[in-house]
């Protein structure tokens, strides 16, 4: 019935918007996946036969020998990094749900004047206080070494951490809490029992998003260490440096750095979009 | 044994006095409900008695101890609170196993505990879902028994069936009465809603404006009510109030409406001697007039604007000069729009009280007796 109707000037003006709204999206996922491409294809070929006329075509056979090379490349500085990176997340996302807990739920002299300053850390640029930052961590025999690096990252995660998990707690409602501080739990058991296990989403999104950031930094990452503790950003800016660029050593590099975060969203993936939409959404 | 004393609490927030200088005492076992609109104080009254909100003044007492500034886990009381409040994130039996292993009870005793009020509150096929999976009536029950589980001397309820609908609440009413009743606790229950405070209360409380104008038994408080408020908020259709002159008439003490004069029983004579010359409110409930359709000596005159069949009554809306009045009358009575028929005022169901304070007008018993 409906398919032999005759199709509307309404209709009509749907059916173009929707095209053209197809049209701009695959451009954009053409924009997207173009690097993308020329990454994976680029690591797989043999570095002599990498050259401009042709960039674009796959490779004959697939080279894995630069993979190879990159792990040895590596060799070190994947633990590095896993260590970094493991530990300041950690650290930076309990810490951050302490926080979020006490300024949500407890009334405590000067909350309107500590919450924005420790708000306003998130605004503080990294090149900023690195000479400091070198002193500092130079003066507490913190300076070279992965724990170093933990402190700082957890410290500079606190402020964003802090501000999740205080905006994701407001949503608990007093009377859960209050019920159960009648039922006898102090602090420390509300926050076990009850704020710690809600809040399981929100700790998606913070390690999601903390992973990432500590995983990729490289200011830091380069000033603050010495050979021994460099994470995986500093080797992969060692691949692509020198006059003569084997490019299918880069483009591995990046692959293999970039693996961890990826598997980290695909893993907690599933659980970002609830928790970032977690109350806006009543359950 | 758990008697509840509250002295001279006071609680402000800012400058608004959210609990003004209130005084009650509970005795052990009673079922008290705290009474009044939205905003009068009686939630914050018995959050203060919870321990989730420190008095700015007075004390309060739970059993022979001063709970006044111990912390809610040591006064040895438990609470339903409005909106349940139940874990999410727990099955129904950690709900309500919850305070107990705060309690660091033994496994065995809290097993037993669980599954004995989970029988008293008909879940105890679904103690291994999880809230969500459940109807609001079903978690207002968990809500319940987790309450009950700690067998605290004190229950303290917060609007417990307000979230509930019409008919679940009705049901659930009577179930808390009777389920209470068993148990040896003293309970506070705060409710917006006064048939529920008539149906399941020992005493009511009757609070405005962060005061408790009467605090007394339910028919009493129905019945003899001691401020215009508490007549006018409880009872459906509420009290009928109209202003009254007094007046000595033929010698005796009478009080004039219109034309019209009752005489008030004899016994508030030497009170309401005061008030010679001066206007009064005559107050009375609907179903406490009688409505003739014939003329009476004793009877005022007036014309019916609405009659309504109710069923078990009929209710008619009458006006007397600028006031309305609200009588409920036998089925059989009936009357058409402005026919004229008449009232009749039975002096000992008539509740006098002084225009400006609202007070009602009681005997002064000294000068009775003497």
């Amino acid at each position: 019935m409906a398919a032999t109707q005759p199709i509307t000037a309404y209709q009509m003006r749907r059916y173009t918007i929707r095209t053209a709204i197809y049209v701009v999206l695959a451009v954009f996922l053409l924009m997207f996946i173009v690097p993308v491409y020329l990454v994976v294809i680029t690591s797989l070929k043999d570095p002599a036969t990498i050259n401009l006329a042709t960039t674009w075509n796959l490779p004959e056979k697939p080279f894995w020998e630069s993979y190879a090379q990159v792990f040895q490349a590596f060799s070190g500085r994947l633990q590095n990094s896993a260590a970094l990176v493991i530990g300041a997340t950690i650290f930076s996302s309990v810490l951050g749900s302490i926080n979020g807990y006490v300024l949500a739920k407890w009334r405590i002299p000067g909350e309107k004047f500590f919450f924005p300053l420790i708000i306003f850390g998130m605004f503080i640029p990294y090149q900023a206080i690195l000479i400091p930052l070198f002193e500092f961590m130079r003066d507490i025999n913190l300076y070279g070494g992965i724990p170093g690096l933990i402190v700082i990252h957890t410290v500079y995660g606190l402020p964003i951490t802090t501000l999740i998990f205080r905006n994701f707690y407001v949503d608990i409602p007093d009377e859960m809490l209050e019920s159960a501080a009648i039922d006898g739990a102090n602090f420390f058991r509300m926050y076990t029992q009850i704020v710690f296990p809600l809040s399981l989403p929100g700790f998606v999104v913070v390690i999601i998003w903390q992973f990432t950031q500590i995983w990729n930094e490289f200011l830091f990452a380069v000033t603050m260490t010495n050979a021994d503790s460099q994470p995986i950003t500093v080797g992969l800016a060692q691949l692509a440096g020198g006059e003569a660029v084997k490019w299918n050593l880069p483009m591995a590099g990046a692959i293999v750095a970039a693996l961890p975060p990826l598997l980290v969203y695909i893993v907690l993936g599933r659980y970002f979009i609830r928790g970032l939409l977690a109350g806006s959404i009543k359950g | 044994m758990a008697r509840i004393l509250i002295e001279n609490a006071v609680k402000k927030f800012g400058d608004f006095v959210a609990v003004d200088n209130v005084n009650l005492e509970i005795e052990d076992q009673e079922f008290v409900v705290l009474l009044g609109p939205s905003g009068c104080g009686k939630t914050t009254l018995l959050r203060a008695v919870a321990g989730l909100g420190m008095l700015d003044d007075g004390r309060i007492l739970i059993g022979e101890r001063d709970v006044t500034y111990l912390p809610p886990r040591d006064r040895d009381i438990s609470m339903v609170f409005q909106s349940y409040a139940i874990f999410p994130h727990m099955k129904v039996y950690d709900n309500i196993a919850f305070g107990l292993r705060m309690q660091k009870a033994p496994k065995k005793i809290i097993e037993e505990r669980v599954a004995e009020v989970a029988e008293l509150l008909h879940i105890e096929t679904m103690l291994d879902r999880y809230p969500s999976q459940m109807s609001g009536g079903q978690r207002q029950r968990i809500a319940v028994a987790r309450a009950l589980a700690v067998e605290s001397k004190v229950l303290l309820m917060d609007e417990p069936l307000s979230n509930l609908d019409a008919l679940l609440r009705l049901e659930m009413r009577a179930e808390l009465k009777t389920l209470l009743a068993r148990l040896a606790t003293t309970t506070i229950y705060v409710t917006h809603d006064q048939i529920e405070a008539l149906s399941m209360g020992d005493r009511i409380a009757v609070m405005k404006n962060g005061r408790i104008l009467q605090y007394d038994h339910p028919t009493r408080v129905y019945d003899r009510p001691a401020h215009h408020f508490v007549g006018g908020f409880i009872g459906n259709p509420p009290m009928n109030f109209l202003p009254a002159l007094v007046e000595k008439h033929e010698g005796k003490l009478t009080a004039r409406i219109g034309t019209f004069r009752i005489t008030p029983e004899a016994m508030l004579n030497s009170a309401l001697q005061a008030y010679e010359g001066k206007q009064v409110i005559m107050g009375i409930r609907a179903e406490n007039m009688e409505a003739l359709s014939i003329p009476a000596d004793d009877a005022l005159e007036v014309e019916v604007m609405v009659l309504e069949p109710l069923g078990a009554q009929n209710l008619l809306t009458i006006h007397v000069g600028q006031e309305t009045l609200k009588v409920s009358t036998h089925p059989d009575f009936t009357a058409k729009m402005g026919q004229k028929i008449w009232l009749r005022f039975p002096s000992s169901k008539i509740r006098w009280m002084d225009k400006d304070s609202g007070r009602a007008i009681v005997p002064d018993l000294e000068k009775v007796m003497a």
